[in-house]
């Protein structure tokens, strides 16, 4: 079974015990009078797909109950790094790191 | 339920008496002010349980430490009122959520020497005693259900389950129990 650290716990948890919630890193627009409807349309549905590392939220629902962000390569589906909900994404420096794809702002 | 009851040389599960229960969120500032109107300090280190006393006699106090700021309380059930007025009125001036769970859960005590492996039957965590200590609580999975497994000793677990979930859990811990017999 794969295995996820949860960056509140602090422990490798089962997989199963968590949730995918989506990109992480999006930055919603605002205010909300001063957003057109192609810069809203773009927060809500447009998404990278990139092949290779991708930041993403996970929520650790059957344990802890918090959000929180992982690095994840969506080719060996290895999770490089978890890290909290509010912490930038980590720098790229494992060992045997593919090509880092482009963050979102 | 009771006929349901698994009851084994290696494992045996058990119905814990009527409990009252709170879930109590609130900041780590605020801690020491809990712990000393509930009579026990709250566990500070996460997926940590704490105790005194004995399961639903007069004094006994439970303090499960679930979720960043998320403590589970366990008293006996006629003392429910009085804990939560004293915890409302030590912590008025803390920003706080208490909620009474009394009977949202129903309680189980699993023991016995095989009471570890039963229980991996259908719950993925590794419950080995180095990776899973007496004392640490947690919630997780049992096959299709979530639980809070509490190890108060290396084979003794307490657990806890929704009450309208007990019925599939209890048929599905029998049901492990034959395969492990």
């Amino acid at each position: 079974m794969l295995l996820i650290r949860c960056p509140y716990c602090g422990m490798d948890r089962p997989e199963i015990e968590f949730r995918h919630a989506g990109a992480a890193h999006i930055i919603r627009p605002g205010p909300p009078d001063r957003v057109t409807d192609e810069e809203w349309a773009a927060f809500l549905y447009l998404r990278d797909n990139p092949k290779g590392r991708v930041a993403e939220r996970w929520r650790h629902v059957h344990g802890c109950g918090r959000f929180f962000n992982a690095v994840r390569d969506t080719v060996t589906d290895v999770f490089v790094a978890t890290y909290k909900a509010g912490e930038p994404r980590p720098p790229e420096s494992a060992p045997g790191a593919s090509e880092p794809t482009e963050a979102r702002p | 339920m009771a006929d349901g009851f698994t009851d084994t040389p290696r494992f045996r599960l058990i119905e814990a008496p009527p409990l009252a229960r709170f879930v109590l969120r609130l900041p780590a500032g605020a801690l020491t002010a809990a712990g000393k109107a509930y009579g026990l300090a709250l566990p500070e280190a996460i997926n940590r349980g704490a105790s005194h006393g004995e399961r639903g006699k007069p004094g006994a106090r439970v303090a499960l430490h679930l979720g960043p700021d998320e403590w589970w309380l366990i008293v006996p059930e006629a003392e429910g009122a009085e804990v939560f007025a004293a915890l409302e009125k030590a912590l008025a001036a803390h920003p706080r959520s208490l909620v009474e769970i009394s009977h949202r859960q129903v309680g189980f005590v699993l023991e016995g020497e095989g009471a570890a492996d039963l229980l991996n039957a259908g719950c993925p965590l590794d419950l080995s005693e180095q990776a899973f200590p007496p004392g640490m609580a947690t919630r997780s999975l049992f096959h299709r259900i979530g639980l809070m497994i509490w190890r108060m000793a290396p084979s003794v677990f307490r657990l806890e389950i929704d009450r309208s979930l007990a019925p599939y859990f209890v048929a599905s811990m029998a049901e492990s129990a034959r395969d492990h017999s």
